[in-house]
């Protein structure tokens, strides 16, 4: 057998990349598993607000949801220091360079929730000043609709954004 | 009550004011353009009117239903005399230009600015006519008849839209419950 098929063949694997292997695995294994799990129950949010949803977004950050429960009660109002935006509310033509900026400001790793049905898909406003979404101009991790959605609707689309952050991989160190 | 308005507004101003009508306690005058600075002057100074409140100024398009195209339409009240009127003033469509009435009535400033940002109205002897809640990149007025109803003017580059797969196609795993 030649050289050039053995390798085509079988993978080979050397002693330093077996050992790197095994570094990787672990940080894969533990690391990333660890990491994710504090992460994801340490969200600092960034409520970008602009419409009526808002008001729910009060509510569901009061003691009588209690938003606490799963790790996300500490608002950041500077998007610096925060790793979770809430787009809460529509988007006007005018608001989303705004949006834009706020984004690019956050430091990774970063997610983003759809508040809402406006800043899902721009709800009713289908017109001249209105973005069709928030999705047009950052990218969103978790949609929750309502027209404002219930608390509980809420605190599902959180549920869902944080085992969306324990299974993801690759983003140990950024 | 504010048909005693009217009344004064017809002997002050025959040649000006073109036509009254007063329905449902809405009392309305038609002003030619020429004259609303007088106008205006007359309702705020008289002490049978004193209209000191510009409640609202907007305009109404009437794209291939009447001629001349444009009524302009303020809304003015009386803290005093407790009594209301609306006038109109008709603009053909090629010289859509009136007097401000910001001198007469300061609070009229936004309002005119908005009827210019919407409508495309132009208030010769306004202090700041510029838009007011559109951006000044925006071409065009919106709330004209016709401004094509998705006209839309981004301001920074969109991202491309993905399609939504249907009810059908989404399985347990894209929904990620655990």
């Amino acid at each position: 057998m030649s050289e050039a098929s053995l390798l085509e063949s079988e993978i080979v694997v050397t002693r330093r990349e077996s050992a790197e292997g095994w570094l990787r695995d672990a940080i894969e294994n533990f690391g990333q598993k660890g990491v994710n799990w504090s992460r994801k129950y340490s969200l600092f949010s960034y409520p970008f607000v602009t419409a009526c949803c808002g008001m729910e977004f009060m509510s569901v950050s009061g003691p009588r949801y209690d938003i606490a429960q799963y790790g996300a009660e500490f608002p950041r109002f500077s998007p610096r220091q925060a790793d979770l935006v809430w787009i809460v509310g529509t988007i006007s033509q005018k608001q989303a360079p705004v949006l834009k900026r706020v984004w690019e400001q956050m430091c990774e790793p970063k997610w983003a929730i759809a508040f809402g049905a406006c800043a899902s898909t721009g709800g009713f406003y289908d017109n001249y000043t209105t973005v069709q979404g928030a999705d047009m101009v950052i990218p969103i991790d978790v949609y929750i609709p309502g027209c404002p959605p219930r608390p509980e609707q809420v605190l599902d689309g959180l549920r869902l954004l944080q085992n969306k952050i324990k299974t993801e991989s690759g983003r140990v160190m950024v | 009550m504010a048909q005693l308005v009217l009344d004064l507004l017809q002997k002050k101003f025959p040649d000006a004011v073109e036509e009254v009508s007063s329905a449902h306690g809405n009392e309305t005058a038609y002003i030619k353009r020429e004259a609303i600075t007088d106008v205006a002057l007359y309702l705020r100074d008289s002490e049978d009117l004193l209209f000191d409140m510009p409640i609202d100024c907007t305009a109404l398009d009437w794209l291939n239903k009447k001629t001349p195209r444009f009524e302009v339409v303020y809304h003015l009240y009386s803290t005093t005399l407790k009594h209301r009127v609306r006038l109109k003033v008709r603009l053909d469509e090629a010289d859509v230009e009136m007097a401000s009435v910001t001198p007469v009535w300061p609070g009229m400033n936004w309002h005119e600015r908005e009827t210019w940002d919407m409508y495309g109205v132009v208030f010769k002897g306004h202090p700041n006519l510029k838009r007011v809640l559109l951006y000044e990149e925006f071409e065009g007025f919106p709330l004209r008849k016709d401004y094509p109803v998705e006209g839309r003017q981004p301001l920074i580059e969109m991202r491309p839209t993905v399609t939504v797969p249907t009810e059908k196609e989404i399985t347990p795993e894209m929904l990620n419950r655990p």
